[in-house]
């Protein structure tokens, strides 16, 4: 008689409800008839992300102290949680935003694979062992690949897919080799057992140690790991984009923060000078690249390669303050970039092209609520008051002048300044009066469709956005009770 | 209530922004709401003992972790700061609402918008809330130049945000530096800093925004694509939020550094001073002499506050309220005369008075009070901010005082240049006086210009709790 191990099922809920989802997505997109698919996928999905939020929230109030899980593959507290609630949040309104998408087939699938990947994020940020961090990072990258490729007529999707398989593939080989090394290295798999092991300076811990960074850079979309992210999110389905550009960042970057902590204290002076370097690239990189383009999704997709640097800070910082700076960012950060990619997607759909510079002028006259909507999403990303954008800023860079790095305050303080650039491009385009030859829309006569549960997305984005500025304090209280769970 | 003061315009704004009414009624509704604000601050000016330090305060725990709070309170000083702003915003706005531009409702908003940020700033107590209004007061201004400016405005507004904002970071870096070694954000619970580095970052977005030389690259581009009633908030309000910031931060904070950058700052402040003016002589329309002046005389207003003595300061509070009303009335009057004649250039101008009493009577009041003829307000703030730097130097007061006589050839050629000559071809018979509308908004600032000439110790008497005191001890 082989015991059965004790199961924290609450620990678990979160994933098991965003799985049950996207089966029965998956089921109702066999059985069901075509015209119930897609709206019954979407249904359930929504349900999906809200329940796993609501469950995280019951499990971050009910795990004050971390607890290993399934055999310490993976940990219950409040850090997982608190990540968990922010990946339900930007998965909800992610669904949200990808209702209006029309697609003629593949739209159960669709939502279908959405649960997924909210379920694998969700999983991969308890993870605390090597094996448990691999399986959740590929879980949603491989949903994440088919997702990016869904819209299969058009060639730009499929390459974006394609592109995002093979480098993502890539980052994932780098990061099993380095976990692979660090097994070598130690003879554990373990997040805290790797710690305990008492390897200091052994040169396959730090070579594994460095892989395993730079694996969790390539889906943090940090610099110089960020070649995949332009053509990615330039490609994919605007949802998918929004989606990714906010989940995919806060998975990645508080698994980071965890691994390092966690497993790598004893190198601390190591890892804290690289990631502190991967910061500076991210912002360089990031900020110049993004002064030149004309395809907002291209020039969103280098701003969030610039902010992946501006939370790195956060990480380098090393401290309870960085935690809480980090998830505090990420609040803001994710309603601002999926706000931002929902009304690039309702002007896509509206001009049936993709939209560049040339041809958003005018939104915001037009579209008042949404063009209003998108000039807060960009203030905030350039950290401009009443937005959390500017209170994230605030603490990373309290945070990294409170480790010592100053010169990371002041590389953050010229990326900044170097970012007003380009968002006051998109700002300018918004308002200045198009060619009228340069305006085609797709509906002949009388205004867009309607789509209000894109707008409402879009409301949610706003309010998370200006609330997050005037409502620190909550926020702050619950990054604090989340970031004490990590071993500083 | 100083609250409520910075939160009126805001919130008006928000109002103006939803209610669907037309262009002209939500114009008047701005300006009421305008004018509500002018009689709030009056009653904060009754509540206010102006034997004491800082009152009036409102104090609410924003986030703990790193002592940053909401706090904001007023100084006697600041007080009077405060009212230039909110009588020459109302003044702006009751002028946009005759104005009546394209998107009116957008455009009041705004203007309330930054009204409220620029109280903000005024009343802020603590570092962070410091530069959020100060952050805020630029996206208004952003807009109202980009959207309604003239012909280059798309290049006015990025270089005048680039400059600005370039600066502001800068603060924003010493803000964090500042804050986080002594413990707290609050400016009235920390304690003064001898860091140079930090004192630079502060420096740096006061100068810009000053402007003081050599950072005024932005100015005249900004001052000539805004509309007139913008170039009057920035010229006459905007500007004044580097004089409270460098007596309130940078004098107060930093008693050390001061000491130390004083002569680089006031040799800064000097060729401004004279710079500023020959440029204004030199300058071609009646836009660009106000702008240049503007230089100018904030750099004669930091001169007043880096004399570091009780009278240099003194003057400069009193300096930027006259400068601030007199730059405000000349850019309205600019704005004016560009509607009537489409153009400020002084080539295209001239003979305006003939016919035209009242625009003449008023321009030459402005003008005469702007080249500070004894009696006049200016005169008594340039006399006050002379006698202060005099104890810093014989020569200094010998050049601002030279300067003085700059400021008087550029402006008499400005009345000539518009009012008398013969008639321009730009002038047309059609060119009515003003009209009602415009003296309504016109003659409250003259009003208070001529007021405050009449008894200039009505501020100067109420900057400072105790007089003879060290006034940089009294501002923290």
């Amino acid at each position: 008689m082989i015991d059965a191990p004790k199961v924290d099922w609450l620990a678990l809920s979160p994933t098991l409800a965003l799985l049950a989802a996207a089966g029965v997505a998956l089921l109702a997109s066999v059985i069901g008839p075509a015209w119930f698919r897609r709206g019954f996928a979407a249904f359930v999905t929504f349900g999906g992300f809200v329940t796993a939020g609501v469950l995280a929230g019951f499990l971050f109030d009910r795990s004050p102290d971390a607890q290993p899980l399934l055999n310490e593959s993976m940990t219950r507290d409040r850090w997982a949680a608190l990540a968990a609630i922010v990946l339900a949040g930007a998965g909800a309104l992610s669904v949200l935003v990808s209702w209006g998408e029309t697609r003629r087939d593949h739209a159960g699938e669709y939502y279908a694979l959405l649960a997924a990947a909210g379920a694998g994020m969700v999983f991969f940020v308890g993870a605390s062992n090597l094996m448990t961090l691999f399986l959740g990072l590929e879980w949603f990258s491989l949903a994440l690949y088919i997702l990016c490729a869904l819209d299969t007529h058009r060639a730009t999707s499929l390459e974006a897919g394609l592109k995002y398989l093979i480098v993502g593939s890539f980052g994932s080989g780098i990061l099993l080799f380095g976990s692979a090394l660090v097994y070598g290295a130690t003879g554990e798999l373990g997040f805290a057992e790797i710690a305990a092991a008492g390897v200091t300076d052994d040169s396959l811990l730090l070579a594994g140690l460095a892989m395993i960074v730079a694996g969790l850079g390539f889906k943090a979309s940090a610099a110089p790991f960020h070649m995949w992210t332009p053509d990615v999110y330039q490609g994919a389905p605007t949802s998918v984009t929004a989606f990714m550009s906010a989940a995919t960042k806060v998975a990645a970057l508080v698994l980071t923060l965890r691994v390092l902590t966690v497993a790598f204290p004893e190198q601390e002076h190591l890892w804290t000078v690289a990631v502190a370097v991967i910061a500076i690239v991210s912002l360089a990189v990031g900020n110049i690249a993004a002064l030149v383009q004309r395809d907002v999704k291209r020039l969103l997709a280098y701003s969030s390669v610039s902010h992946a640097g501006f939370m790195l800070i956060a990480v380098a910082a090393n401290s309870p303050l960085g935690g809480r700076a980090l998830l505090y960012y990420l609040i803001p950060y994710s309603a601002m970039s999926i706000g931002s990619f929902a009304v690039v997607a309702a002007r896509e759909r509206e001009l049936g092209a993709p939209v560049t510079l040339d041809n958003l002028g005018g939104f915001l006259w037009e579209r008042p609520f949404l063009g209003a909507s998108m000039w807060v999403f960009l203030l905030g990303l350039m950290g401009m008051p009443l937005t959390g954008g500017l209170v994230g800023k605030f603490y990373v860079f309290s945070a990294a002048y409170e480790s010592g790095w100053w010169w990371l305050v002041v590389a953050g303080v010229i990326g900044t300044a170097i970012s007003l650039y380009y968002y006051l491009r998109v700002l300018l385009a918004m308002w200045t009066r198009p060619e009228p030859t340069a305006l085609r829309p797709v509906v002949a006569g009388g205004s867009p469709p309607r789509d209000p549960l894109l707008a409402s997305a879009v409301f949610a984005s706003f309010a998370v956005t200006i609330g997050s500025f005037f409502f620190v304090q909550p926020l702050i209280d619950l990054a604090r009770d989340a970031a004490d769970s990590l071993p500083f | 209530m100083t609250t409520a003061l910075i939160f009126l315009p805001l919130a008006g704004a928000l109002l103006v922004w939803l209610l669907p009414l037309p262009g002209r009624a939500s114009g008047v509704l701005a300006t009421l709401i305008g004018l509500a604000e002018v009689a709030l601050w009056a009653v904060a000016v009754r509540q206010f003992d102006f034997a004491q330090n800082l009152q009036l305060e409102d104090r609410q725990s924003w986030f703990d972790d790193l002592g940053v709070s909401y706090h904001v309170g007023f100084f006697g000083f600041s007080l009077w700061l405060a009212g230039l702003t909110v009588v020459v915003c109302a003044a702006g706005i009751g002028y946009a609402t005759w104005a009546n531009p394209e998107r009116a409702r957008a455009y009041q908003g705004l203007l309330l918008f930054l009204t409220g940020s620029i109280v903000g700033v005024f009343a802020a107590q603590d570092l962070l809330v410091f530069y959020v209004f100060f952050e805020a007061m630029l996206i208004p201004l952003y807009v109202l130049i980009g959207v309604w400016g003239g012909e280059r405005r798309a290049f006015a507004t990025v270089k005048f945000v680039v400059y600005t904002m370039a600066g502001s970071l800068l603060m924003l870096a010493s803000i964090i530096v500042f804050g986080l070694s002594q413990g707290t954000f609050d400016l009235v619970d920390s304690g003064v800093s001898s860091n140079d580095w930090v004192f630079l970052g502060f420096l740096a977005a006061f100068a810009v925004k000053a402007p003081l030389f050599p950072f005024h690259g932005w100015l005249v581009d900004a001052y000539r694509e805004s509309p007139p009633e913008v170039a009057a908030i920035l010229s006459g309000v905007v500007s004044k939020a580097a004089v409270y910031g460098l007596f309130r931060i940078a004098i107060a904070k930093f008693p050390e550094p001061v000491q130390e950058f004083q002569v680089p700052i006031l040799v800064a402040a000097t060729i401004g001073l004279v710079y500023g003016s020959l440029l204004a002589f030199r300058a071609r329309d009646v836009r660009s002499v106000t702008a240049y002046s503007s230089m100018a005389q904030m750099g004669l207003i930091v001169m007043g506050l880096f004399s570091l003595n009780e009278l240099g300061i003194n003057g400069a509070i009193l300096q930027s309220v006259a400068h601030g009303l007199v730059s405000a009335t000349l850019f309205l009057l600019a704005g004016m005369l560009e509607t009537r004649t489409g153009t400020s250039a002084f080539a295209r101008l001239g003979g305006l008075a003939r016919g035209r009493p009242e625009l003449a009577t008023v321009l030459l009041v402005v003008g005469i009070i702007a080249l500070a003829v004894p009696g006049s307000v200016s005169f008594a703030g340039e006399f006050l901010i002379l006698a202060g730097i005099y104890a810093e130097g014989w020569a200094w007061a010998a050049i601002g005082a030279g300067a003085i006589v700059l400021a008087a050839m550029y402006m008499l050629r400005l009345i000539s240049a518009v009012l008398h000559r013969s008639r321009g071809e730009a002038v047309r018979d059609e060119a009515l006086d003003l009209r009602p509308a415009e003296l309504a908004v016109v003659l409250p600032l003259l009003a208070a210009l001529l007021f405050l000439s009449a008894s200039p110790n009505s501020i100067t008497e109420r900057n400072f709790p105790i007089p003879g005191s060290d006034v940089s001890e009294a501002a923290r």
